[in-house]
C-alpha cells in the first residue's frame, strides 16, 4: 500500500470522527445549557477551549456568544475543526483514494459533506440545530459502519482504525479536561447542577446508558473519571481507543517505534488512580496523555506516511 | 406521440443512421425501428435514467470555473447509440495502424538518424521550431522502438461520407474511460436493443492496455510492477486516471509517491517500504515529469525520472518527446510520413490543411478566415481556435495578426460540414454533430479499440465536441451489417 494512500485514509477516518465528535459537543451542550440556571451555567466558551482554538476565536470572533461560536465550531471554512472544515477535508481525503474505498462509501462520504454545506442556514438555527447535528452523526455513523461491512479488512482499514481511535482518544482527553476544570469538587456529594454537568460529559461521549450499564453506581467524579479513561469495554474509552490502535499497529510492518510509544502512554492509563487527582493532578495527567498521544501520531508518520 | 423519421431534419449533412431520403441506413434499420415505437415521454424518461445511473456511478470530470472553484461534474451522455458498420470500420482500423505505426518509426527517427529531414521529406525549420520536440531525448532507445504506446486519434465525417482524420493525440489522450462506462450506462438503459443487435464488446480495453504496458518492462522474466501516474484530484481527467488504475489492478501513483534511487531504478513509497516500478503510464505532460531535466519549477513530476528512463530502468508510455508527431503542422505531413515508411498510400486521408509557414498557403489562408478554421499548433481542447464561418471581424483581425506574427504556429483547414447523429433534445430527436475518437494501443502488435468515444456536439448547430465546452459523448457500436431486406 502505497504511504500516501496510508495517509489519506488515516486523515479521511480522523476527519469523518472529529465531525460527529464535534457535533456531538455542541448537541450536548446545547441541552445543558437549557437545564442549568443562568447563574451557574458555563456558557459556550468552554467548547472553545475544548478545541485549544481560543486565540484563532478570539482573533475574528471576540466575545464567545452563542452565535458566534455555533459559526466557529459547525461553519468556520478557515477553522480545520469546524464540522464543515472537517466534512469537506474528509471528502477531499476520500476523493484521491476513490479507486481504494468502495463506492458506495464514497457516495456516502460525498453525500455527506453536501449535506453538511447544503443544510448549514438550518443548523445555524435553534430550531434546525438539533435535526442537523442528529443527521451529522448518523451519517458519519453509516459511513463508520459501510467501511466497516465493504472493505476489505486489510492494511487500510487498519489505517482507517487507526486514524478513528486516534481521533477519539483525542477528543475523549480535551472533554475531560475542560469540562471538570470548572465545575470539580472534590465532596463526595456533587450538587444537582454538578451531577447534571457531569452527566453532560458522559453524553458528550455518548457514554451515559453504557455507564450505567457497566459501573453500576449513580453518576460520580471519580467513577466517571475511572469509566472514561480506564474502562476496557466502552469504545470511546482511552484505554480501548489506544487498545484498538495498538491491534492494527500489530498487524503493520516496521512497527518497533510506533509500538514503544504507544506502551508508554497506555502503561500511563493504566496505572494512575484516577479518580483521586485533583483538579491540578488531573489537569498534568491530561497533558501527559495529549503529548503520548502526539509521540503516537509522528511515529505512525515516520514509519508510515510520505516525509513532509 | 412517437418519433417519425420522416420529420428528422437531415439537413444538407451526412447523418450516421438516417439517409438523405429519411430512411434509416442498413445498420441502423432496427434502431430506428425501435425507436419508432418507443413514445416521447418514455424516450425522455430513459434518458432521465441514464443522466441518474452516471451521477450514482460517479462519472464526472473536472471542470475549473472562476466563481465555483474546481467542480466535479456529472459527464454528459446521450442515450442514442452511434453505430458503424463493421465492413467500414475494418477499414478505419487498418487506416489507424497504418498511421500509429508510422508515426513510430517517424518519431524514432527524429530522435536518431532524421533521415526523413535528410531526403527531403520533412523540413528541418518545422522540427527546429517544435515545442514538443525534447532535445533530451536525442539518442534514447525505449523498447521495442516504440514511443506513443497510447493514441487518440480523432476523426470526422465530412458530408460526402468521406472520413478524415483530423488530428492525433500523442501526449495523453484522454477519453476511453468514458467509452467503457458508456457502454455499461447503454446495457442499462436499452437492454431490449441487445435482442436485435449484437455490438462488438469493448471491454477488453484494461486488460490490452495492460498487456501493452507490460510488454515494456524492463524486468520482462518477472511479473511487472505497472503504475499510472496522475496529477492528482484537481486534473480534469482524474476521474479516468482512478478508473484505469483500478481496472488494470495497478496502483495510481502522484509524483510525490516516487523517487529514483541512486542505482537510476525508481521506487514507490509503501507502508511496507520501498518497492520498485517497472512502467509507469503517465498522465503528466512531459514538462512537468522531472524537474531535474524539465521544468524546475515542477512539483508533479519525479526528479531524475528521465535518467531512469534513459538508463531503461523503467518505461514511460507515453515516451518523453512523443509530442513532437502531435503538433498540427507535423499533422501536414502525415500522408508523405505513411508514404516515405511504409511505401503505402494512406487509407484514411488527412484533411485538406494548409500551413501558414508556406507564403502561398498562408495567404490564402489570411484571404479566406471567414471560410476556415484555424488552429494553432500546439493547443488541444479546442482551445485557441478561430472557427472562421462563425467568427466577427474582430476575431479574424486578431487571428491574422497572430497568424502573421508567428506564421508556424498556425494551420488552416476547410470547414468540415461534420455528419450527424439522432440525440435526444427534450422529448424529441434531432441531429447533432458528432466525432469519433479510437485509441490505438502500440507494443509488440498494435490493437485498436473497438470503436472508440464518440463526442457529440449538444448544442444546436454547433461543431465544438469537447465535454470543457458544451459537448457530450454517446456509446459507440460495430455491428456486422444486416442482410439487405
Amino acid at each position: 500500500m502505497l504511504s500516501r494512500v496510508a495517509e489519506n485514509i488515516y486523515w479521511m477516518a480522523r476527519y469523518v470522527e472529529r465531525a460527529e465528535d464535534t457535533a456531538r459537543m455542541v448537541g450536548v451542550n446545547t441541552n445543558l445549557l437549557l437545564d442549568l440556571p443562568k447563574g451557574i451555567a458555563p456558557g459556550w466558551r468552554p467548547l472553545i477551549d475544548i478545541t485549544g482554538c481560543n486565540e484563532t476565536y478570539e482573533a475574528s470572533y471576540g466575545d464567545y456568544t452563542e452565535r458566534q461560536v455555533l459559526k466557529f465550531l459547525i461553519a468556520d471554512q478557515d477553522h480545520g475543526g469546524s464540522i464543515l472544515s472537517a466534512l469537506r477535508a474528509g471528502r477531499e481525503n476520500c476523493r484521491t483514494i476513490r479507486d481504494i474505498v468502495p463506492r458506495e462509501a464514497w457516495e456516502q462520504i460525498n453525500e455527506l459533506y453536501l449535506y453538511g454545506r447544503d443544510e448549514l442556514q438550518q443548523g445555524m438555527t435553534k430550531k434546525g440545530r438539533h435535526g442537523y447535528l442528529k443527521q451529522i452523526i448518523l451519517r458519519c455513523q453509516t459511513i463508520t459502519g459501510m467501511l466497516a461491512g465493504t472493505m476489505n479488512h486489510d492494511r487500510g482499514y487498519e489505517f482507517l482504525r487507526m486514524g478513528r481511535n486516534m481521533e477519539r482518544a483525542d477528543m475523549t482527553t480535551r472533554i475531560i479536561d475542560v469540562r471538570s476544570a470548572n465545575l470539580l469538587t472534590d465532596t463526595p456529594d456533587l450538587s444537582p447542577f454538578d451531577n447534571i454537568q457531569w452527566v453532560s460529559v458522559l453524553k458528550s461521549l455518548t457514554g451515559y446508558q453504557m455507564y450505567r450499564q457497566s459501573m453500576q453506581v449513580r453518576v460520580r467524579r471519580g467513577e466517571v473519571l475511572r469509566f472514561l479513561f480506564q474502562s476496557e469495554v466502552f469504545p470511546r474509552s482511552l484505554r480501548h481507543a489506544l487498545r484498538n490502535i495498538e491491534a492494527s499497529v500489530e498487524h503493520l510492518p516496521n512497527n518497533e517505534a510506533a509500538q514503544r510509544a504507544l506502551h508508554r502512554t497506555q502503561r500511563a492509563v493504566q496505572s494512575t488512580q484516577v479518580q483521586g487527582l485533583d483538579t491540578q493532578g488531573l489537569h498534568r495527567f491530561v497533558d501527559e496523555i495529549q503529548l503520548g498521544l502526539s509521540d503516537i501520531h509522528k511515529e505512525l508518520a515516520t514509519a508510515y506516511f510520505l516525509p513532509e | 406521440m412517437s418519433i417519425d423519421w420522416k420529420n428528422y431534419p437531415v439537413g444538407r449533412f451526412h447523418d450516421e443512421l438516417i439517409d438523405s431520403d429519411n430512411k434509416a441506413r442498413a445498420h441502423a434499420k432496427p434502431l430506428a425501428s425501435f425507436l419508432e415505437k418507443m413514445d416521447e415521454d418514455e424516450l425522455a424518461a430513459r434518458q432521465a435514467a441514464a443522466d441518474l445511473s452516471i451521477k450514482e456511478m460517479g462519472i464526472t470530470f473536472t471542470v475549473y470555473s472562476q466563481e465555483e472553484g474546481t467542480i466535479d461534474r456529472a459527464w454528459p451522455f446521450d442515450i442514442i447509440p452511434r453505430i458503424i458498420a463493421k465492413s467500414e470500420w475494418d477499414r478505419i482500423e487498418a487506416g489507424l495502424k497504418q498511421r500509429v505505426h508510422a508515426l513510430n518509426l517517424f518519431i524514432d527517427d527524429l530522435y536518431h538518424e532524421q533521415k526523413v529531414i535528410k531526403d527531403g521529406v520533412f523540413p528541418k525549420e518545422v522540427l527546429a521550431d517544435s515545442v514538443n520536440f525534447r532535445p533530451q531525448c536525442i539518442g534514447v532507445n525505449p523498447p521495442l522502438g516504440i514511443w506513443a504506446h497510447i493514441c487518440g486519434s480523432d476523426l470526422v465525417r465530412d458530408k460526402d461520407g468521406t472520413v478524415y482524420v483530423l488530428e492525433d493525440n500523442l501526449r495523453v489522450p484522454s477519453g476511453v474511460s468514458y467509452m467503457l462506462e458508456n457502454r455499461l450506462v447503454t446495457k442499462r438503459v436499452f437492454p431490449e436493443l441487445f435482442d436485435d443487435y449484437a455490438p462488438l464488446p469493448v471491454d477488453d480495453y484494461p486488460s490490452q492496455l495492460f498487456d501493452t504496458l507490460a510488454a515494456l518492462s524492463p524486468r520482462p522474466a518477472e511479473y511487472p510492477e505497472v503504475a499510472v501516474m496522475t496529477p492528482g484530484i484537481y486534473n480534469s481527467a482524474y476521474f479516468e486516471h482512478s478508473y484505469l488504475a483500478q481496472q488494470m489492478g495497478c496502483e495510481l501513483v502522484e509524483g510525490r509517491d516516487l523517487f529514483v534511487g541512486d542505482d537510476d531504478c525508481v521506487y514507490m513509497r509503501t507502508v511496507d517500504g520501498n518497492s520498485r516500478v517497472d512502467v509507469i503510464y503517465r498522465r503528466i505532460d512531459d514538462l512537468f515529469l522531472d524537474p531535474e531535466a524539465f521544468r524546475p519549477d515542477s512539483t508533479l513530476g519525479v526528479p531524475g525520472l528521465l535518467r531512469a528512463w534513459k538508463a531503461g530502468k523503467v518505461a514511460l508510455a507515453n515516451a518523453p518527446g512523443s509530442g513532437v508527431a502531435d503538433d498540427k503542422v507535423v499533422y501536414a505531413f502525415v500522408p508523405e510520413i505513411i508514404r516515405y515508411y511504409l511505401g503505402e498510400d494512406p487509407i484514411i486521408p488527412n484533411v485538406p490543411t494548409y500551413r501558414c509557414m508556406y507564403e502561398k498557403e498562408r495567404d490564402h489562408v489570411l484571404a479566406n478566415l471567414d471560410k476556415l478554421v484555424v488552429k494553432p499548433a500546439n493547443e488541444s481542447g479546442g482551445y485557441g481556435m478561430l472557427m472562421g464561418p462563425m467568427s466577427t471581424k474582430a476575431e479574424r483581425e486578431t487571428f491574422a495578426d497572430l497568424i502573421r506574427h508567428n506564421p508556424r504556429n498556425y494551420i488552416a483547414q476547410p470547414t468540415l460540414s461534420l455528419s450527424t447523429v439522432p440525440t435526444v433534445v427534450g422529448k424529441r430527436v434531432e441531429p447533432r454533430h458528432l466525432d469519433l475518437r479510437p485509441f490505438i494501443l502500440s507494443a509488440d502488435k498494435i490493437q485498436v479499440t473497438t470503436g472508440g468515444l464518440t463526442r457529440v456536439a449538444l448544442r444546436k448547430g454547433s461543431l465544438v465536441v469537447n465535454s470543457s465546452q458544451g459537448g457530450g459523448s454517446k456509446d459507440t457500436w460495430i455491428v456486422e451489417t444486416p442482410e439487405k431486406a
